[in-house]
């Protein structure tokens, strides 16, 4: 079993409870205005068009190979420099810097942390389009005591995969915006998926955190607050809220220049949290 | 600072740094130990080096004192009852720490301070004893002015620790340096954390691998620059062997391994000797100090650290090979560990004077290098700028070197000021460091004002006024300041960037 990683960071404090190693699938299945990787949304298509833009010719373009219409962009990554240009230049949110990975060659790169860490996170992209990838790495991994979290922004329906659930300690699940109109405006997705994965986590005791990424209009944010607070009301002291503020770092798109939320703003939507009910949130 | 009448004028010195550096010239001006002609070549060629310890040792490098004896029994030379109440207690050790002697002129070890201060909490609410801890922290990092003072916590949770914790963060002293003795199964994980969050604001306090040395003797503290040495006694001298000095005489490897290195450590081991030797036998300081006499120290619990410093840049001159270099290619790091071995091979059969507390032979201690070092890595570190790009090959490489020194060994790192949201990853890198060999681990921030030099602390804001020629009040902003610069510290690894 294969999956197209983006890149795997062997120690991340970011990315749940603890030293973890996280590993980033390529793809995803909506396309957030304020993404702050947007490289890792698409497949690369094969067009060329980094080729010529690499500094030192880690790049070449391989007629007729892969899925792509004109070929393959094969990485050199011995040659790469990391200077992102490649990434920069690509029109359709892809990256050349991919690397399908068996999984056994993901749990040789983790395995190589421990006894550093307690876990791994698998993030993306979108890491769920790779449910059966998942369950088979989680199921290797979990044979190291290690824990196993998924980051994903809940549009894929995680009650249809329970042998992925078994192995799956938690879900940091994204609650992007509350208002269907809203949520197709900023991620061009529907969230109905979204709601019913809040539950069903709830429910399985499977969350960690729930984020909102907190910019206004873009994202309606104490809608969401209560939404979350109203659907999953008895499990509240089972997870964080995290009220992301908008930065504009990695951005590419319109949002590329707004401003991020005064820090006053966010303490008043972490008020209103409280008030809703939540007994552990966390503004970042 | 090279004649009495440039102490007496300079004016980056203040008055008290005058006094200390004309004691020291003082006692330079003597010639009194027998130093044979062979150790003196290894001494100018820069083999052996002595660390300016002075011409005739008239105390001890590092000395422990048994505070909770004194606390307990009181002390009568200085004229003190065992002290009832906080008050007392902190008054106490304000005036004992005033006589207690180091090669600094300034005490190096300060005791287990969270376990003397907390049976004095008892009816005191945080509030009223973080006020008055914080009073005699102020009074430490004033009035020791020099950043070689070392204070220990743990490894059992106590109140006293987390409040000296908190007002740490606080102060942003750089006295005293702290040290968590750390044992995952006796520390609470909740209290380690604290301690590391509180070191990626104020580079304090360092974490030491609490299994790994508690029965190293029969009670240690660490002083200094992380020494692991015995309550009660401490160590008479540190001198060390500066490898790569030494390696620049080798005619080969063969050479340096089998002929070269153990002459120079035989040699080192007698001058250290020498040194002891005047210090119990001419002295008379065992005789004269009223720690001895009233039993806060033991002559019989003191032993003499054998340096070792620089093995980092000996092994990559005897490989000479810039693509197989330490920390980097395991047959330069089998060739280093090849190296230890014939060092740990002598300090086990050397017979060292006066040292029944380790056997009498001499303990290793991985010395972290002077400010005047160009070029010389501290112990068995790996070089700064050329660290492995994984955190983790960097701890488990320390692992296997760590287990070479008795006395001590530590890394520094810097670290990703996003660790002060997440200090429980932090723990869990000491955890894995630790089980895997680790002794002794410490971080700062790569964004904070205090940083941790090659073990003692300094502020980055006073190092600036220190180029600029200006006095500061610590005299360890002198050396952090040129070792900063020398060593090139701003290049350390920033570790946990994702």
């Amino acid at each position: 079993m294969r999956a197209p990683v983006n890149k795997i960071i062997p120690l991340s404090v970011v990315d749940g409870p603890g030293n973890r190693t996280s590993i980033f699938l390529q793809k995803c299945n909506i396309a957030c205005a304020y993404c702050h990787n947007p490289e890792t949304q698409r497949m690369c298509i094969g067009c060329g068009i980094c080729v010529d833009k690499c500094p030192v010719q880690a790049l070449t373009l391989k007629k007729g190979a892969g899925e792509g219409r004109r070929g393959a962009v094969i990485w050199d990554e011995t040659k790469c420099i990391q200077c992102d240009n490649c990434i920069r230049v690509c029109p359709y949110s892809a990256s050349p810097k991919i690397r399908y990975m068996e999984v056994s060659e993901v749990f040789e790169q983790v395995s190589k942390n421990i006894p550093f860490i307690r876990g791994i996170t698998v993030s993306g992209g979108e890491c769920t389009l790779y449910p059966e990838f998942l369950t088979e790495l989680f199921e290797l991994v979990k044979t190291k005591g290690l824990t196993c979290y998924i980051d994903s922004n809940g549009c894929t329906d995680f009650s249809r995969y329970p042998e992925l659930m078994k192995y799956c300690d938690k879900v940091m699940l994204d609650v992007k915006a509350w208002d269907k109109e809203v949520f197709y405006r900023l991620t061009q997705g529907e969230n109905d998926i979204v709601k019913k994965n809040l539950v069903y986590l709830a429910e399985e005791h499977k969350l960690e955190e729930v984020r909102i990424v907190c910019l206004e209009p873009e994202v309606d944010v104490e809608a969401t607050i209560r939404g979350i607070a109203e659907n999953v009301e008895k499990y509240l002291n089972q997870f964080t809220l995290k009220l992301i503020a908008f930065r504009n770092h990695g951005v590419s798109t319109k949002l590329k220049d707004r401003e991020t939320p005064s820090y006053e703003k966010m303490r008043e939507w972490e008020r209103i949290a409280g008030l809703c009910g939540f007994s552990n949130i966390r503004i970042v | 600072m090279n004649t009495t009448l440039d102490i007496v004028t300079s004016k980056g010195l203040t008055y008290e740094q005058k006094v200390v550096a004309l004691a020291h010239a003082a006692e330079d001006s003597l010639e009194i130990l027998n130093i044979p002609e062979k150790t003196r070549h290894y001494m100018d060629i820069g083999a052996i080096c002595d660390l300016s310890e002075g011409h005739a040792p008239y105390r001890p490098r590092y000395i422990m004192p048994d505070y909770e004896k004194a606390i307990r029994e009181g002390c009568e030379f200085l004229r003190l009852d065992p002290p009832k109440d906080l008050d007392e207690l902190l008054s106490f050790l304000m005036i004992f720490y005033r006589h207690v002697p180091s090669i600094t002129t300034y005490p190096v070890f300060l005791g287990n301070i969270d376990k003397m201060i907390e049976p004095f909490l008892d009816g005191i609410s945080d509030e009223e004893a973080a006020k008055k801890i914080k009073l005699f922290l102020i009074y430490l990092d004033r009035t020791i002015t020099d950043g070689f003072c070392h204070a220990n916590l743990g490894p059992e949770e106590t109140r006293a620790g987390r409040i000296i914790l908190q007002l740490e963060k606080e102060l942003q002293n750089a006295v005293p340096n702290l040290t968590l003795k750390y044992d995952p199964d006796v520390t609470p994980d909740s209290y380690a954390e604290l301690a590391l969050y509180t070191s990626l604001f104020c580079a304090n306090p360092a974490i030491c691998n609490h299994k790994m040395h508690k029965d190293t003797y029969e009670d240690y503290g660490v002083s200094s620059c992380y020494n692991i040495l015995p309550i009660g006694g401490g160590s008479y001298t540190l001198t060390r062997v500066v490898l790569p000095k030494l390696a620049e005489e080798a005619t080969d490897r063969e050479h340096f391994l089998k002929e070269l290195l153990p002459d120079c450590l035989k040699h080192m081991g007698d001058y250290m000797n020498e040194r002891i030797r005047f210090l119990v036998e001419e002295s008379n300081f065992f005789e004269s100090s009223f720690l001895a006499r009233e039993g806060f120290i033991d002559r019989k619990k003191f032993l003499a650290m054998y340096g070792v410093v620089g093995l980092a840049e000996c092994t990559n001159m005897l490989m000479d090979d810039k693509s197989k270099t330490y920390g980097h290619s395991p047959e330069a790091d089998d060739l280093a560990e090849e190296i230890m071995n014939v060092i740990s091979d002598y300090a086990g059969h050397s017979d060292a004077l006066y040292s029944e507390v380790f056997d009498g032979h001499f303990a290793l201690h991985a010395q972290v290098g002077i400010d005047s070092d160009h070029g010389i890595t501290s112990g068995v570190r790996i070089p700064v700028g050329a660290e492995p790009d994984s955190m983790f090959d960097h701890l488990r490489h320390s692992a296997r070197f760590h287990k070479f020194f008795p006395t001590g060994c530590a890394d520094i790192f810097s670290f990703d000021p996003t660790g002060r949201n997440n200090p429980a990853a932090v723990l869990d890198i000491v955890k894995g460091a630790f089980e895997l060999g680790d002794k002794y681990i410490s971080f700062y921030a790569s964004d904070s004002d205090l940083v941790r030099i090659t073990g003692y602390l300094v502020k980055r804001s006073d190092m600036e006024h220190y180029y600029k020629g200006e006095a500061v009040l610590q005299n360890t902003v002198h050396l952090g300041g040129d070792n900063y610069r020398n060593a090139h510290l701003e290049n350390r690894k920033v570790r946990a960037i994702s």
